[in-house]
């Protein structure tokens, strides 16, 4: 497990500093709002709907049990009892005062933990596979190197304000779960014909306003290349990315206006002509960071009482089937805990259920929590013959839905309810489509389906690329919901087509259910799942389901 | 239509409605403006000034309605500020309310 070395802990501890400056003069009258906004942003600090809201940095979605706790006392005592977990693997607090905020930063850096990168025309915190370490299918850890990237990227004056903020995300498997094409930069760790592993560079995806799937534009990079490399596209970027027009200063326009092979060009000649010795990357270093994430020492173990519980129980059966994920250690599973309970909040757990989280790590999970990109909590590394115990846990939780990768399975941002940039709501359209599908039998005949809803055109909810996507707009004051189908954030990224004129909040789930209903009745068998049916027979169907009776209004 | 306005204070960022007696945390202690142009002239003289004085964030000025005998927010916006979010009854300003 990475731990702060003591360059960044001292970092960590001036920024605090700095800021509980900040934060006084703001409250004594000696700054005013605009010239407070930048540093308040600086430091993850946003102003809402109802309040000002917190967002902490959870690099690569990577979390041990003090940290853990230590979010579970922060929501206890200076918020409301609960932490929202967000698509880009941090947690938002929706009730921090500003007076409090530097002392909760301070809480935070006490566990290594921060608000930084969260905010501002930087390079964001990087996300990395939220299985990375632990997934059966994996060539390499991602982790090191986001990591790497992190460290590299957290102080780099040069790329402090950029044109936009700039994301990035490192996958080590072929099956791609950090999204990497929907990235500014995506590292897909892969083997190459020697036998050695480097990356696959993507370049300018994005969702938003302009939903744009990365290109491809180098097969194969060295590892000691990474940040060189890095830095060549960003460079390119910073120097001819778009400052005139907010909406398309994003590097996915300059990927788009330029063309895949101009960027390739500028980007390979910026590499080749910079000072490659201070950037390279020595393998001693990545080494060094790569000790942080060894893996734990797993004692064998046996299977009997999983399987048992299996065969006898057809509740853990359920739950067995959608939230345990193949481990690279025999006897192991990676167990996903749903924050997607039937008809509640995704993303949100109470503090209680941090610690419970927080206790099961410790006691049958090497210390180890992950975030994931779809608002749920991960424990990599579990023992089999562990799960019976930690289901039963999770079970009086509130913590057992069986339905990681199911239609209820939602991912949804805070739109209306709390953001302050939506122009709809987002949780109460999840939680009816949840209450609809449920986690039991009807969920497991549909399988694996994707449903994402943003409350605005900024995709926070990631609705491009969701199989069924959704996004909540405005309409003459009123809320109306726009569907896509088709969207994909996995290795065959694609970006989901509009079905048409949108649906009022009285009919949006409805509509879902007409898809999911005609889904049903086009697939060749249940082994083909939503994704795979809409891309063999297209929108048509789906179309003349949607509006055959009438239903979309005409907004 | 009338009118009423809404800020967030500096110190907690919560919503507070400009009243005769100052900020106050309901919408149902906020001073009602007749129309748009007295809720404009009150942003400008009256909550600026405070916003000046660092007290608050953002004023703006909105559209009311009256629904079943209650005076409410026109918009479903600045009717969840009033409120608070819709999928947590027990918290903002819907909690004490009730
Ligand atoms: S998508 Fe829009 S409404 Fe949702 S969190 Fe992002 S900015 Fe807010």
């Amino acid at each position: 497990m990475y731990r702060y070395d003591e360059f960044d802990a001292g970092f960590v501890a001036d920024r605090v500093a700095a800021f509980r400056e900040q934060v006084g003069r703001r409250l004594s009258g000696e700054m005013t709002e605009e010239q407070f906004r930048p540093h308040r942003l600086m430091n993850g600090l946003y102003l809402q709907l109802h309040a000002y809201m917190l967002r902490v940095a959870i690099p690569y979605g990577t979390l041990n049990s003090r940290q853990m706790r230590k979010l579970a006392h922060i929501a206890r005592r200076y918020d409301k009892g609960y932490g929202h977990f967000t698509t880009r693997q941090n947690l938002q607090y929706n009730w921090p005062t500003l007076a409090d905020t530097p002392a909760i930063l301070d809480e935070l850096a006490s566990v290594e933990m921060h608000a930084i990168q969260t905010s501002g025309n930087c390079i964001r915190n990087v996300t990395a596979d939220h299985f990375a370490g632990a997934a059966g299918d994996e060539i390499e850890d991602p982790r090191p190197y986001a990591e790497i990237l992190r460290q590299w990227s957290s102080i780099h004056p040069e790329f402090s304000f950029l044109p936009r903020k700039f994301k990035i995300a490192v996958t080590g498997a072929p099956k791609d779960r950090a999204a990497v094409q929907t990235h500014d930069i995506g590292y897909q760790i892969v083997r190459n014909e020697a036998g050695e592993t480097g990356f696959a560079v993507y370049v300018g995806g994005g969702q938003g306003r302009t939903p744009m799937v990365a290109v491809k534009i180098r097969e194969f990079l060295a590892k000691e290349d990474l940040l060189a490399y890095t830095q060549a596209i960003v460079r390119v970027y910073n120097l001819e990315g778009r400052r005139d027009n907010k909406y398309k200063a994003r590097i996915k326009i300059l990927v788009h206006e330029k063309g895949l092979e101009w960027m390739t060009q500028s980007v390979e000649a910026e590499f080749a002509a910079a000072a490659r010795e201070f950037i390279e990357l020595p393998s001693a270093e990545i080494e060094r960071i790569k000790a942080y994430f060894a893996p734990p020492t797993f004692a064998a173990r046996g299977t009997d009482g999983y399987k048992a519980r299996r065969q006898t129980d057809p509740r853990f059966a359920a739950f067995a089937a959608t939230n345990i994920m193949a481990h690279r250690q025999p006897g192991y599973g990676s167990l996903t805990i749903s924050l997607k309970p039937i008809g509640g909040i995704p993303g949100d757990a109470s503090a209680e259920q941090m610690d419970v989280v927080a206790e099961l790590a410790e006691r049958y999970g090497h210390d180890e929590i992950r975030v994931s990109h779809e608002q749920n909590l991960i424990l990599p590394h579990v023992a089999l013959d562990d799960v019976p115990t930690v289901y039963d846990v999770l079970r009086v939780n509130g913590l057992a839905t069986a339905n990681a990768g199911l239609i209820s399975d939602i991912i949804a941002c805070p739109g209306l309810d709390y953001c302050s940039l939506a122009t709809a709501r987002s949780i109460p359209v999840a939680q009816r489509i949840s209450e609809r599908f449920g986690e039991g039998e009807r969920a497991r005949e549909i399988g694996e389906l994707k449903i994402k809803i943003s409350g605005c055109i900024n995709a926070c909810g990631h609705h491009h690329v969701g199989h069924i996507g959704i996004l909540g707009l405005e309409r003459k004051g009123v809320e109306t919901y726009q569907i896509t189908l088709g969207g994909s954030g996995d290795e065959t990224c694609s970006v989901g087509t509009i079905t048409g004129p949108g649906f009022l909040s009285e009919e949006v789930v409805d509509a879902i259910e007409r898809v999911v209903d005609r889904y049903l009745a086009v697939r060749t068998s249940k082994d083909e799942d939503f994704l795979t049916a809409y891309r063999r027979v297209g929108m048509a169907p789906f179309k003349d389901a949607l509006y055959e009776t009438n239903r979309g209004a005409d907004i | 239509m009338s009118y009423a306005i809404s800020a967030n204070r500096l110190r907690d960022g919560v919503v507070v409605f400009l009243s005769p007696a100052g900020w106050v945390e309901h919408l149902a202690d906020a001073e009602r403006f007749p129309d748009k142009a007295a809720a404009e002239a009150a942003l400008e003289a009256r909550a600026r000034a405070d916003e000046k004085r660092n007290l608050l964030v953002d004023p703006t000025a909105f559209e009311l309605r009256e629904a079943g005998g209650r005076i409410e927010a026109a918009h479903i916006r600045e009717a969840i500020r009033a409120n608070g979010p819709t999928v947590r009854p027990d918290l903002g300003k819907q909690a004490v309310a009730n």
